[in-house]
C-alpha cells in the first residue's frame, strides 16, 4: 500500500497503531429529489450526522439501532461506497474520505463487506465459482487453476462443498448463500470486514451458525470486524464493543458487557428491554418500556437531543441543547453516552406521567 | 481448520466414477426447454431451410439452368408478351421480363435474410450499449440518451427512410442502416428500464465494494441480467426487419434492381396480379413463411425465458 501513500496521509500527528479505522465527524445528506427534466432538491435527508468512532484491530465493534437509523449508510461511508457530505474516514492511517474510484482500489482489498440480502447480493446469473473468485480477477490476482484452487479452498473454509463449485446461486439455501458472501469477503485476507445486517435475513438456527463461522474466521485471520444489526443480542454474541444509533447518531458506545449491564441512555434501555426472553418468569419480571410515537423523520430531525419526543425523561434543554457524547457518572473513558440526564444504575425508565387515555 | 461449530460439512473429494454435479445456467434451462417446444423445433427447421434456399441459390440456378437476372424472352414470356405460369421450364413461372421467378425467390431470400439478420443484430448492439449506458450513469447522460430514443421512435420512419434515400441514393447498406437505426430505440428503451432496476442491487453494490470498474460491472454483472428480453426482442425484430426491407424494395428505396428482393417482386408483380399469380404468390409466400416461422419461433423463445413456466424444466 505504499504506492497510494500520497493520496491520503493522516495529517495530523502519528495516529494510534492500533487504530484500524477512525471516523471523524462523518455527515451524510441524501438530497431528496423533484421534477422530471430539471431535477432540484426538495429536501434533505439526515442518514447520519457528526459520527466519530474508532474501530481498534481485532476487535468487533456492533452498530445498533432501528431500521432507517443509519446504520447501514454508516458502512457504506466506511466502505466509501457512498461519498460523503462532511467529515474524514480514516483507514488504517490513510485519510480516504475524498478519495476517487481509482484512488480507493487499493483499499478495496483491505476493506470488505457482507451484505444483509443473501438472495440481493449474489448476481443470479453467475456461477458461484466465478462470484468468490471476483475479487480475485477484479484485483488482477490469481488467474486460471490458480484461481480455482484459492476458490474451492476458501468453500471449504467457509463451510462449503467446493465440488459445487459450477453451481448457481440459485441451487443454495440462505445460509449457504451468506457463506457465498463469507468467502467473498474472505477472498482478498482483508483487514477489515464490514457486515451489513449478516445473519438478519436467516432462519435463527442458521443464524448462529454463520455468527460461528464468522467469529472462527476473525479468530483465524485476525479479522476486525464492523458488525451491523437491528437486533441487540445478536450484535452483543459477537461484539467487543456496541455503538448504538438513533436518527443518525451515536448515542451511547460501550464495552459489550458494560452496556448490557449499565445503559446510561434511555433509549439504550427501551431497546434492551425490547429483547424477548427465553424463560417466561424472568420476561414478566423484567421491565418492559414500549417507546411512545415512531421514529421522526430524518428529513427534518428533532432539535436538541433527537431522541427528546420520545423519551420518558426529557426535560426542556433536552429540546434546545444536543447533549455530547461523553462519558457519565463514574464510567470509564469506553463508555460515553449523548444524554443530558443519564440513567444511573438500578433506576427506573417510565413515562412519568403515565396517561390514562393509552 | 473447520472447528466443530462450523456447520459439519465435510469435504471430500467425489468418488471415483461419480458424475460431478454441474448447475445448470439459466441458459441451458432456457434451451432445453426450446427442445422440447414442437412450434419451437418447427419454426427452427423452416428457418434452417430458408437459410439453405439463400445458400444454394446458386446450386439451384445452375441446376434449373436460369440465371438469376436473365430474361428467357421466348421461352419465358407468352408471344403477347405475358409471363408464362408454372412449367416444367418455370417451376415458378416467369415475371414481367420472362425471368424465373423460382431463381429470383431464392437469390431474394439472401437480401431478405441479410437485411433482416444484420440489421437486427446492428440494432440490439447499439441499443444493448446505449441502453446500458443511459441506465447505468442516470442523470443527466440518462436524459440526453432517453430523450434522443424518444425524438427517434417518434419520427415518421418511412417518410425519413424516403427522404434519406432521395439524399443518399438506395442500396442495400442504406436500407440496414435505416432499419437498424429505427429499431434500435426501442432495444435501448428496454435495456434502459431493465439497466435501472439491476443497478439497484445489492450485488452490484457488492461488485463496487470490491473495485470493479464500470466497464466490468456494465458487461459482467449487469448484462447477464438484462440479455434475456434482449434475445426475446432480438427474434421478434428479424421478421419485421425483413418487412421493413421488404416494405423500403416495394417503394424502390431498397435494393436496386435488377437484384432479386422479395418486396421488389412483389411491388413489380402488382401490376400483373390478373395474369400472374404465380408472380404474386410465391414471393409473397416466401415472405410470411419467413416471417411467421420467425415469430413463431421469437414466441417460443419468450416463453422459454419465462419462469413462469418453469414448471417444465427438464429433466
Amino acid at each position: 500500500m505504499t504506492g497510494s501513500q500520497a493520496a491520503g496521509t493522516w495529517p495530523g500527528p502519528d495516529p494510534d497503531p492500533d487504530l484500524l479505522v477512525r471516523l471523524d465527524g462523518v455527515v451524510k445528506h441524501f438530497q431528496v429529489l423533484s421534477g422530471t427534466l430539471l431535477r432540484r432538491s426538495i429536501a434533505e435527508v439526515h442518514a447520519v450526522d457528526e459520527v466519530s468512532l474508532d474501530v481498534r484491530r481485532g476487535e468487533t465493534l456492533g452498530l445498533v439501532g432501528e431500521t432507517g437509523c443509519g446504520k447501514s449508510t454508516l458502512a457504506r461511508c466506511i466502505a466509501r461506497l457512498y461519498d460523503l457530505t462532511a467529515g474524514r474516514v480514516i483507514f488504517d492511517g490513510h485519510d480516504i474520505s475524498t478519495l476517487t474510484r481509482r484512488q480507493l482500489r487499493p483499499y478495496r482489498r483491505e476493506l470488505q463487506m457482507i451484505f444483509q440480502d443473501p438472495y440481493g447480493s449474489l448476481n443470479p446469473r453467475r456461477r458461484v465459482g466465478s462470484i468468490i473468485g471476483d475479487p480475485f480477477s477484479v484485483h488482477r490476482v490469481a488467474d486460471g487453476e490458480q484461481r480455482k484452487r484459492a476458490v474451492q479452498l476458501l468453500m471449504a473454509q467457509v463451510g462449503l462443498n467446493p465440488e459445487h463449485y459450477n453451481r448457481f446461486p440459485a441451487e443454495f439455501s440462505g445460509g449457504q448463500r451468506q457463506r457465498i458472501g463469507v468467502a467473498r469477503a474472505l477472498a482478498l485476507q482483508p483487514k477489515l470486514i464490514i457486515c451489513d445486517e449478516p445473519v438478519s435475513a436467516l432462519d435463527v438456527s442458521i443464524q448462529a451458525q454463520v455468527m460461528n463461522l464468522l467469529i472462527d474466521l476473525q479468530g483465524e485471520y485476525a479479522l476486525t470486524y464492523v458488525f451491523i444489526a437491528h437486533d441487540l443480542a445478536v450484535v452483543q454474541r459477537v461484539s467487543t464493543r456496541v455503538a448504538v444509533m438513533y436518527l443518525g447518531q451515536v448515542v451511547e458506545i460501550a464495552p459489550s458487557q458494560e452496556l448490557r449491564e449499565h445503559p446510561r441512555h434511555p433509549y439504550t434501555r427501551a431497546l434492551l428491554s425490547a429483547e424477548p426472553i427465553a424463560d417466561p418468569d424472568r420476561a414478566d419480571a423484567q421491565e418492559r418500556i414500549v417507546l411512545r410515537g415512531d421514529v421522526p423523520s430524518p428529513t427534518s430531525p428533532p432539535t436538541g437531543c433527537r431522541f427528546h419526543p420520545r423519551c420518558p425523561k426529557a426535560q426542556p434543554i433536552c429540546q434546545i441543547q444536543t447533549p455530547p457524547l461523553q462519558p457519565r457518572f463514574l464510567d470509564g473513558a469506553t463508555h460515553a453516552a449523548a444524554c443530558h440526564f443519564p440513567l444511573a444504575d438500578g433506576e427506573s425508565l417510565a413515562y412519568a406521567h403515565e396517561s390514562t387515555e393509552q | 481448520m473447520t472447528s466443530g461449530r462450523i456447520m459439519d460439512i465435510t469435504v471430500e473429494a467425489a468418488p471415483a466414477g461419480a458424475k460431478t454435479i454441474e448447475g445448470r445456467s439459466p441458459w441451458q434451462l432456457a434451451l432445453a426447454r426450446l427442445r422440447r417446444d414442437r412450434v419451437a423445433v418447427g419454426s427452427a427447421v423452416v428457418i434452417g431451410l430458408i437459410v439453405l434456399m439463400a445458400i444454394c441459390a446458386p446450386l439451384v440456378a445452375a441446376a434449373v439452368g436460369h440465371g438469376p437476372n436473365t430474361q428467357y424472352r421466348t421461352t419465358g414470356l407468352s408471344p403477347e408478351g405475358i409471363p408464362v405460369g408454372p412449367n416444367h421450364t418455370f417451376l415458378l413461372g416467369t415475371d414481367e421480363l420472362g425471368r424465373d421467378v423460382l431463381v429470383r425467390i431464392f437469390y431474394g431470400a439472401r437480401i431478405s435474410l441479410l437485411a433482416g439478420v444484420v440489421a437486427s443484430l446492428l440494432a440490439v448492439a447499439t441499443g444493448v450499449v446505449v441502453g446500458l449506458i443511459a441506465g447505468y450513469f442516470g442523470r443527466a447522460v440518462d436524459t440526453l440518451l432517453s430523450r434522443f430514443m424518444d425524438v427517434v421512435l417518434s419520427l415518421p420512419y418511412l417518410v425519413f427512410a424516403i427522404a434519406l434515400i432521395a439524399v443518399v441514393g438506395p442500396g442495400l447498406p442504406v436500407s440496414i442502416a435505416v432499419i437498424a437505426f429505427f429499431s434500435f430505440a426501442s432495444v435501448g428503451r428496454i435495456v434502459r428500464g431493465q439497466v435501472l432496476s439491476i443497478t439497484q442491487k445489492e450485488y452490484i453494490e457488492a461488485a463496487r465494494s470490491l473495485g470493479a470498474s464500470d466497464l466490468r460491472i456494465m458487461f459482467v454483472d449487469i448484462l447477464p441480467n438484462v440479455l434475456a428480453p434482449v434475445i426475446v426482442y432480438a427474434t421478434l425484430l428479424i421478421p419485421a426487419s425483413i418487412v421493413f426491407e421488404a416494405t423500403l424494395s416495394f417503394l424502390g428505396l431498397g435494393v436496386v434492381p435488377p437484384t432479386a428482393s422479395w418486396g421488389g417482386m412483389l411491388s413489380e408483380s402488382i401490376q400483373y396480379y390478373q395474369v400472374a399469380w404465380w408472380y404474386v404468390v410465391f414471393p409473397g409466400a416466401a415472405l410470411l413463411i419467413t416471417t411467421l416461422a420467425f415469430n413463431l419461433l421469437g414466441d417460443s423463445v419468450r416463453d422459454a425465458f419465462d419462469p413462469r413456466f418453469t414448471s417444465t424444466i427438464a429433466s
